[in-house]
């Protein structure tokens, strides 16, 4: 673990103190499952968009894609009702990598810069999510309890459940981080994150890399889209993912993956979506009126952001000394 | 690399043209009617006539739409919904100025917001628009707008909605509601009578200990209702006077396990009602996640909107605070000194109904 | 033809036509002219953002800063005159402004994360002043887009003089310079001299004191403010920057092609409103239009500099 893991951990182990100290609530059982129900769909975007921001790109488009892909599913759901649950993560899977591949290959091969792709995709694939069902919301008579059961249950211990969609989330990422770790291809996107042009001249297909990368970001945001089906039971085309691109995004980057490319880690992001979920679920069981929450968010994060830059400092001084 | 662009560039144009063929038919044909009722007005002539509800993902608003639409052949307009994607105090205004523009005869609106139209309904108003507000009505800005249609008496909903949940709960022990938006004006009007009506001796046993606000949203209303289970240990009730609210609570407490005869059951369980369309809570009613709940009819609310509207229009009836005006079944309906006229009563559905509905 | 804003500059005539060709309602020119009071606004926000893309920054909490201003200047200002209330306006957003700025350049934080916060914040506070309150405007301000100028609505006047002020600033002045050195090379624009700090914290607090006009045009059309109004229209603004033609890499762009693009949005939102083409056509094809102008600058300008673009040529920034 690096530093600025520990610092990260530090922050949500003392805020989870703090919140406790506060309220005994806040280690209740039920709102530790509250806190671990909320990651699951964030953490599984937030690994796609991992590799994106280091290679120095964005996939601003997650929240459509997380939407276009539990409302298809969805419809799907309405002619199908008898679809296996691995069947539905597949559609759903594939409806992302197919989407993700549409970003890729306008980044890569239209060379339109990803900001620009990926806010032009978020209203577009927003769109195409009402068209797909006409406007009409998933009701929940047509999302099966096989669905609904993994976001309730799993392995449970000592009455908290890590439930199933957490557990799936986690393989994921530790799937990333292995990969992260011993595969060539995450060799070649760090290194093409820190110098493009160093990586290309040792060989690594810069096209190559940029298309599997945000090929990943719609496969796992097509994933997070059936998770949604899940945990919620319903879904709506206006709501579903909507504003999700903002967590994601805000998750890996406070986990320590640098938008400048070339640097961050699984365990990182792991923990910038931990300290997210701590942060609203504590609005939530603390009692902060619902008038404050939008502040008391949004200091929080910034507040989390300094520590983070001071801690920068303090390596910087003592790597010096 | 040149054709291709130029290629491009030109599939993107037919592209926009089609997409925008589509409802230029519609526009198209609008346009003849309007050049045969020239001065639209009294004649008799078609009418135009558009609904602009909160956003145009909100699953309540297809049935009030479909009540208007339904009222065409009988009132003789042409119907068109146009909703923005989403649901703030600004996003109608650009919608309202378009159909001004468009020269439309009457707007049926479900505002977002009871002050922020004020401006631009007064220019609609000043081209001989007939505004009608539905289901959300311009609190406090009635004077904007020609009548304000609501599907029920509000001031009747909290009262009716504590009853259910105290005769579900057999009006003793811990409840809470889960709200819209802090600034959602029709819940804070429910909030409030529920509040006062507790005081009743009838419901002296029953506490509401809090009040949770989901925004409409699905993850904050759930991590809300998950708030609620896991702040208050002997909690027997939740209210959520709100379709997404209700949805996503009843998902949670399905997964809780701890409704009346579900598997994980403390001292009878948690009992959860509030407002919503019985398509969308069905599953929940046939698993016994919700005994009862409640709404109106979105439909009637429409179809009144559509009399009203062309009938004001025409000149058949004055919108006058304070009269009575004929309704589409013949019936008489009373605007208030306001200017507020109600559609019909709550339903409550169960177990024994909710099959016979189909919004 | 190696100015590539000739493509937003050409879409947009084509797109005129195009509605002009299929909708009668389109074909009102006093109209076009008078309708422009809303996205006037959303036009003054651009300017500062290109700016401070421009600079190599972005500021995702423009539309907090919005609300936050428009809520705070009718309580402050009471019943003062309309110059008065339109000072208070300008301080406070270029105060926010500032800020975000300062605690860019100060923690050396990336400004999408710095903003991200203060997006929450700025708007938090406007929820917890006003919670279920709206702000009153006094009447003496009201108005404002119906009072015209040389036949154009007030906020159009502003929104062209300020696009035309500032964009003098950026292409003629040193700061201008500053900026677009900043954008490409932030280390290197240190090295050569460049006051980078000051000129960051300029450029956040001259977009802060925009928006705090366009907080004022807005009060002023709609003579209330509430904390829940535009969201959402920061990704509007930065929208119309980029398809502009300013490269969100920074060190690249012109006011010219903001001004296009923001042409461009209208006529294409006024078009699909007036023919009441449904929200979820019209996102879906505001999408399209956004990728293609991209597109077609980026084509443009390889074509004008004789080669294609290769895979070889990368950007050193998201």
């Amino acid at each position: 673990m690096k530093w600025r893991e520990l610092g990260l951990l530090a922050v949500v182990i003392v805020l989870c103190v703090a919140c406790t100290m506060k309220d005994r609530n806040f280690i209740d059982p039920h709102n530790i499952d509250s806190i671990l129900l909320w990651m699951p769909l964030l953490l599984t975007a937030a690994i796609g968009q991992f590799p994106v921001i280091v290679i120095r790109g964005i996939d601003i488009s997650i929240g459509s894609i997380i939407g276009l892909s539990a409302i298809a599913v969805g419809v799907l759901l309405k002619s199908h009702p008898d679809l296996g649950v691995p069947m539905l993560f597949a559609i759903g899977a594939t409806i992302g990598l197919i989407l993700g591949i549409l970003n890729g290959a306008l980044i890569t091969y239209a060379k339109i810069p990803a900001v620009v792709t990926t806010i032009g995709t978020l209203t577009l694939f927003r769109g195409l999510t009402y068209m797909v069902c006409g406007g009409d919301q998933i009701d929940a008579s047509l999302v099966p309890d096989r669905l609904t059961v993994l976001a309730h249950s799993g392995i449970t211990v000592r009455e908290v459940t890590v439930s199933w969609l957490l557990i799936f989330a986690l393989l994921l990422g530790i799937i990333t981080a292995l990969l992260a770790r011993f595969s060539q291809f995450f060799g070649n996107v760090f290194a093409y994150g820190s110098n493009p042009s160093a990586a290309y001249l040792r060989g690594i297909s810069p096209n190559k890399v940029q298309m599997a990368c945000y090929a990943l970001s719609g496969l796992t945001g097509g994933i997070a889209g059936v998770m949604f089906l899940s945990r919620f039971g319903n879904a709506s085309p206006a709501s579903a993912g909507s504003g999700f691109e903002l967590l994601v995004i805000a998750s890996v980057a406070i986990g320590g993956v640098k938008i400048t490319g070339g640097s961050g880690s699984t365990l990182g992001v792991v923990l910038g979506c931990a300290l997210l979920a701590v942060i609203n679920v504590a609005l939530v069981v603390l009692k902060v009126p619902a008038d404050y929450q939008t502040l008391v968010y949004g200091l929080t994060i910034l507040i989390a952001l300094l520590i983070d830059a001071l801690s920068r400092g303090v390596k910087k001084q003592g790597a010096a000394a | 690399m040149k054709h291709f662009s130029s290629l491009l560039l030109l599939g993107a144009l037919v592209l926009a043209g089609c997409n925008s063929g589509g409802s230029g038919t519609d526009t198209s044909s609008t346009a003849t009617n309007t050049g045969n009722s020239a001065p639209s007005g009294d004649t008799g002539e078609k009418l135009k006539v558009v609904f602009i509800p909160k956003d145009t993902a909100n699953p309540y608003f297809k049935p009030v739409g479909q009540g208007i639409d339904e009222a065409k052949a009988k009132y003789n307009f042409d119907y068109q919904e146009q909703g923005p994607a989403t649901a703030d105090p600004t996003s109608q205004i650009p919608i309202i100025k378009d159909q001004i523009q468009r020269k439309v005869d009457v707007i049926v609106l479900a505002a977002n917001a009871p002050n922020t139209l004020n401006e631009v309904l007064d220019d609609a108003k000043a081209k001989g628009i007939i505004v009608l507000t539905v289901d959300a009505d311009l609190t406090g800005n009635e004077s904007h707008r020609a009548a304000g249609i609501l599907p029920t008496d509000f001031a009747k909903v909290g009262e009716s909605q504590l009853e259910l949940m105290g005769k579900q709960m057999n009006y003793e022990g811990e409840f809470a509601i889960l709200s819209a938006t802090t600034t959602a004006s029709n819940q804070n009007t429910w909030i409030a009578t529920i509040k006062e009506k507790l005081k009743d001796p009838k419901y002296s046993k029953m506490k509401l200990v809090d009040t949770v606000y989901g925004n409409d949203e699905p993850m904050k209303s759930s991590t809300e209702m998950e708030g609620l289970l896991t702040k208050y240990p002997n909690l027997k009730g939740v209210l959520s006077p709100t379709s997404v609210g209700l949805a996503a609570a009843a998902q949670v407490l399905e997964n809780s396990g701890n409704y009346p005869g579900g598997p994980k059951a403390k001292n009878g369980g948690i009992h959860l009602t509030g407002l919503s369309t019985p398509k969308q809570l069905k599953k929940y009613v046939d698993k016994g996640v919700i005994e009862g709940f409640q709404l109106w009819s979105p439909k009637d609310m429409g179809t009144l909107a559509a009399c009203l509207g062309t009938s004001a229009k025409r000149k058949k009836i004055d919108l006058k605070f304070g009269t009575e005006v004929d309704g589409p079944d013949g019936k008489k309906y009373k605007l208030d000194d306001k200017g507020v006229v109600y559609a019909g009563d709550l339903l409550t559905f169960d177990k024994t109904n909710i099959d016979k509905y189909d919004f | 033809m190696k100015r590539p804003e000739w493509i937003p500059a050409i879409l947009s005539i084509a797109v005129f036509a195009l509605f002009w060709y299929l909708s009668k309602d389109f074909r009102d020119i006093p109209y076009l002219i008078s309708n422009t009071t809303i996205l006037a606004e959303t036009g003054l926000m651009a300017i500062g953002m290109t700016l401070i893309i421009i600079a190599g920054n972005i500021d995702l909490s423009v539309g907090s800063i919005l609300v936050l201003t428009a809520c705070l200047m009718p309580k402050l200002a009471g019943h003062a005159s309309a110059p008065v209330a339109i000072l208070i306006a300008v301080l406070l957003g270029a105060v926010m402004g500032g800020i975000n700025g300062i605690i860019i350049t100060k923690a050396k934080l990336p400004s999408f994360l710095v903003t991200l916060a203060t997006m929450a914040i700025y708007r938090g506070i406007a929820k917890a002043m006003l919670q279920a309150d709206s702000a009153e405007v006094a009447p003496n301000v009201k108005g404002l887009d119906r009072l015209s100028l040389l036949g154009m609505p007030y906020p159009l006047v502003i929104f062209l003089v300020f696009a035309l002020v500032i964009g003098l600033v950026l292409h003629r002045k040193v700061l201008g310079r500053w900026l677009f050195g900043i954008g490409t090379n932030s280390e290197a624009a240190r090295y050569a001299g460049f006051p980078v700090d000051r000129a960051t914290i300029t450029a956040f607090a001259v977009s802060g004191a925009l928006i705090g006009i366009a907080a004022f045009c807005m009060d002023s059309r709609l003579g209330v403010a509430r904390p829940d109004m535009a969201p959402g229209i920061e990704l509007q603004a930065i929208t119309i920057v980029v398809a502009g033609g300013t490269a969100i890499s920074g060190g690249k762009g012109t006011m010219v092609g903001t001004l296009l693009s923001w042409l461009l949005m209208y006529f294409v939102t006024t078009g699909m409103g007036v023919m009441n083409i449904k929200a979820e056509y019209q996102l879906t094809i505001i999408g399209l239009i956004l990728i293609v102008s991209v597109f077609g600058q980026q084509v443009a300008t390889s074509i004008a500099s004789h080669r294609l673009p290769k895979p070889t040529k990368l950007s050193t920034k998201p």
